[in-house]
């Protein structure tokens, strides 16, 4: 470990593991990789929404990749990024506990389009994917119990939503009968 | 949901032992538990949202407030992702610094999670025994940040602060009476025929079902899988250290505990470990765009003085991408998703809580169980309302 503040060096080149997850990837799905992007030793590849959960599949079921542990399932709306069309992105990150390996998969949509769920691929996306439901407002298909998780049940709005504003809420507590 | 055959019984929000504002439905026939489903959220306060409206560094003391018994194991992934975003690597004295508190802030968290857990099934002394030891850890995180709880300690790029004057010693003495402790808790519990018969063959998961609920931390290695974020993907230099990971094989509330109790034991060989490496040296890294200058400075040198303005009216900018950063906080694997536009504030952040995704698993533990025996399953996963809700 260096103990100097040099930059890391070439943050873009592969080692061999990521390779070796691009290369079975491409081998398998070749077109189907949209984007592919490392920065920061961290592989990111952006998937078509219908390619999704068949990439999931055989990224879990190969056995020498064996992405048996979802990380998170996180929203992100890109209203203020540059490139902003698709609209949400959704982003999973996956882990193998026998490879140590972490990768990351994304895909995009635009406001009203559903995402399709890897319920079925891993069990714990259920609540990932409600947050996501809940907090932006991204709909998402073949998901088992589809309800708000964070929020009340009767919230209007999605409060991660960037034009959601920060410090407006709307005022529900005092509309209950006393 | 009620039936002819059962009734529906709302566990929580306010109930002592759900640790914070949990609320259980129970369906139930008899005794029995047949359905249990969780309602999160009472606790939500948009911290992901603050996160986006502040700058890197005002970001810092909101992380304190995820999990509030492990406040540093928050502002450490936080930190950890906003420097790898940066590309930065923190001095050796600051990474072992760090280390050092975490541990400490493992063994304060677990603390709790004993006391609590076993005033939750009937043991009222051992909390008791366990606020003493807590005290101490929250003696040392006065010492060093002038904060009990909410200490902020760690920021971008190093530390607030180094160790006070006789910080070592302090330190020293508290591990060296830990052990004997852990040793008096232990006597009190791992025996006890009453703490078995609520514990053993209680809640137990297979390994493979608690891989594909995504539980991590000692629930996950009470099953018997050795999946340690500080083993699997070091950080902080976590590889020059001498530690052990214990696994179970049933994954019963009762190994939950027998694992906890071991963990203490190796972040105490951790600590004693960082304490050994303990070297002077700078506790920041060398940029004055990220480390406000001495105060000293500020007089004599125009620089400084501008940097120093710069830093605190605008902060500093991460270059544009995204980085998601894992540590094995005491509850498991935390995980930090950023997103930075280039600018100073963060895009999108995202706290991958532990307790959340371990939770998800607490209807597999109960179904099919008995009452009494949701209280022990639900202390033995050491969740903590405030990650899960964030």
């Amino acid at each position: 470990m260096s103990e100097s503040r040099a930059p890391t060096p070439d943050p873009g080149a592969e080692t061999p593991a990521e390779g070796l997850v691009l290369q079975r990837l491409r081998e398998q799905f070749g077109d189907a990789l949209r984007d592919v992007k490392i920065w920061r030793h961290e592989t990111t590849i952006l998937l078509a929404p219908q390619d999704l959960v068949r990439v999931c599949r055989f990224l879990r079921d190969a056995s020498d990749l064996a992405f048996d542990f979802l990380s998170s399932v996180v929203g992100v709306d890109r209203l203020h990024l540059p490139d902003n069309s698709p609209r949400f992105e959704v982003v999973y990150h996956l882990y193998s506990i026998q490879f140590k390996r972490r990768l990351r998969l994304k895909v995009r949509v635009d406001e009203g389009d559903a995402v399709p769920s890897v319920t079925g691929v891993w069990e714990s996306a259920n609540w990932h994917e409600r947050e996501i439901f809940d907090l932006f407002g991204v709909p998402v298909e073949g998901h088992p119990d589809l309800r708000r998780i964070l929020m009340p049940d009767d919230w209007e709005g999605h409060p991660l939503r960037k034009d959601y504003p920060v410090e407006a809420s709307p005022k529900w507590w005092a509309e209950e009968p006393a | 949901m009620t039936t002819e055959r059962t009734m529906t019984l709302n566990m929580g929000p306010q109930h002592p032992s759900t640790h914070g504002v949990l609320r259980l439905v129970l369906e139930l026939d008899g005794e029995v538990v047949v359905r249990c489903e969780p309602h999160i959220g009472y606790l939500h306060t948009g911290i992901e949202k603050g996160l986006e409206s502040k700058r890197y560094q005002q970001g810092i003391p909101l992380t304190d407030r995820l999990d509030y018994l492990a406040p540093l194991s928050n502002n450490l992934a936080y930190v950890l992702a906003i420097e790898k975003a940066l590309g930065i690597e923190v001095p050796d004295r600051a990474q072992t610094i760090r280390v050092l508190m975490t541990e400490l802030t493992r063994i304060k968290s677990h603390l709790v999670w004993l006391g609590t857990h076993a005033l939750d099934i009937g043991a009222m002394s051992v909390f008791l025994y366990c606020f003493r030891e807590r005290e101490q850890v929250l003696d040392m995180y006065e010492a060093v940040s002038g904060q009990r709880m909410m200490s902020s300690y760690f920021r971008v790029g190093g530390l607030m602060a180094d160790l006070p004057a006789g910080f070592e010693a302090q330190v020293e003495a508290f591990l060296a009476a830990f052990p004997s402790r852990l040793e008096e808790y232990e006597a009190l519990l791992t025996e006890n025929p009453l703490w078995r018969q609520r514990t053993v063959g209680i809640g137990s998961i297979r390994a493979a079902d608690a891989i594909v609920l995504g539980v991590s931390g000692p629930a996950l290695r009470a099953c018997g899988v050795a999946y340690d974020v500080r083993r699997a993907n070091p950080y902080c230099g976590y590889e020059r250290y001498q530690f052990d990971v214990p696994v179970g094989k049933v994954g019963d509330v009762y190994e939950r505990y027998t694992i906890r109790m071991a963990e203490m034991r190796q972040s105490h060989r951790i600590a004693g470990q960082a304490l050994q490496r303990l070297a002077p040296g700078p506790i920041n890294v060398a940029d004055p765009k990220l480390i406000p200058p001495p105060r000293k400075l500020l007089k004599t040198s125009m620089e400084a003085l501008i940097h120093h303005f710069k830093l605190y009216s605008e902060g500093f900018s991460v270059p544009a991408g995204e980085v998601y950063q894992a540590i094995e906080s005491p509850k498991g694997e935390l995980g930090v998703y950023l997103v930075s536009d280039g600018t100073n504030r963060p895009y999108r952040v995202h706290y991958r809580a532990p307790s959340f995704v371990n939770l998800q698993a607490l209807p597999r533990m109960v179904e099919g169980r008995l009452v009494a025996d949701v209280i022990a399953v639900i202390g033995s996963l050491d969740i903590v309302l405030g990650e899960i809700d964030r």
